[in-house]
């Protein structure tokens, strides 16, 4: 395992060295390129404002009112009958929304049960195995101005259901 | 759909305060997620600036065309209707790739850049097949190693942090593979329709 973080901190600047290796051999203007390509990045992050200040403040609204807090006190017997632990159930929720909060109650889970129990360890396995659906929706669309999504939403939903089921599944099959 | 979606969330939220008697939180949360958002956008500059900057150069230097050659045969199957030599493609291995290694602040320019290129080719403001294929990808989490996860279960002390890696890669596999057979299902669902 050790040789995976390892690999994750060299790949970054690896892959900086290749590319500008690279591009000095083939007498490439390497840094006039770099700034060029950068000007996409400021104008990029500008166009995409409204984009998430709208999503956010619209999940924010949800939240603070207490009307998420209790839709999932609502369907929490169903969970436990089905065997999941209703503490997690916020998490796979939010998992989707948004990403900076399912990161919040990850870490929250994870202090308050202990990163080795098997709470700690669903919850790491979901953090790390899906994504922010709606964030990514909302800024690569956003991004080139597609408006219409067809059925983009309802696939990255369901795929996050099943990565959420997969993940209580495969953490009961290998921890459990 | 995400016009519902967004307006139902807002809706939702404030009717419920109202009943709940929670306005206060809500007129407060208001605010400083609006704030939040803009401080994020600004955060992302310096990412996007960076990245789409050596993006730009590994372009140049013909980089982006020696990966596609490599992985040509699986993008190919995944995209049909990209051509052989697009620069989407490479946009879309880079953001891949930087994904599965958990690099999330290095996959989004690079996942905006491959939308860019893949609406050129398409050249309307509705999703193409790929846009969707390709978010089908990115949304299910394709993961090697959750770096993040793995630095908070460092700073909890946990006896291995790195033992959820193998059940990470487990789940994101087959969420991934799920997420590229409801793209499927969905698509052919919609040639049908448009054959009526």
């Amino acid at each position: 395992m050790s040789l995976i973080t390892t690999v994750s901190a060299w790949i970054i600047p690896c892959f900086i060295l290749i590319v500008l290796l690279t591009a000095t051999y083939k007498r490439i203007p390497t840094y006039e390129t770099f700034v060029e390509g950068g000007k996409e990045g400021v104008k990029l992050a500008f166009s995409l404002l409204p984009f998430l200040v709208g999503m956010l403040v619209s999940i924010a609204i949800l939240q603070a009112s207490g009307a998420m807090a209790a839709f999932i006190h609502l369907i929490e017997p169903a969970l436990t009958f089905v065997g999941v632990p209703p503490d997690v159930l916020p998490l796979a929720l939010v998992r989707p929304i948004s990403g900076t909060a399912a990161l919040g109650m990850t870490a929250d889970l994870i202090e308050t049960f202990g990163p080795d129990s098997f709470i700690g360890r669903l919850a790491s396995t979901m953090q790390g195995s899906t994504d922010t659906t709606l964030y990514i929706l909302t800024v690569y669309f956003g991004a080139v101005g597609i408006k219409k999504m067809r059925y983009a939403l309802k696939v990255g939903l369901l795929a996050d259901l099943i990565g959420i089921i997969a993940s209580i599944v495969i953490v009961t099959i290998v921890f459990g | 759909m995400v016009n519902y979606i967004w307006a139902c969330m807002a809706i939702i939220g404030i009717v419920y305060a109202m009943f709940n008697g929670t306005m206060e939180d809500v007129n407060k949360a208001l605010f400083e997620s609006a704030d939040s958002a803009v401080t994020l956008s600004i955060g992302l500059i310096s990412v996007l600036v960076f990245w789409l900057g050596m993006m730009k150069v590994a372009e140049a230097a013909g980089i982006l065309k020696f990966l596609i050659r490599i992985f040509r045969p699986i993008i190919e199957k995944l995209f049909p209707d990209i051509p052989r030599d697009h620069p989407a493609m490479g946009y879309i291995l880079s953001n891949i790739v930087a994904n599965m290694f958990g690099l999330g602040n290095a996959a989004t320019p690079m996942g905006i850049k491959a939308m860019e290129q893949m609406k050129v080719l398409s050249g309307t403001d509705t999703a193409s097949r790929s846009m969707i294929t390709f978010l089908a990808i990115n949304t299910s989490g394709l993961t090697l190693v959750p770096t993040t996860v793995i630095a908070i279960r460092m700073q909890y002390d946990s006896v291995s942090p790195t033992e959820i890696v193998g059940t990470t890669i487990i789940t994101s596999l087959i969420a991934t593979m799920s997420a590229l057979i409801i793209d499927r299902y969905y698509y052919y669902k919609s040639v049908r329709r448009d054959n009526k």
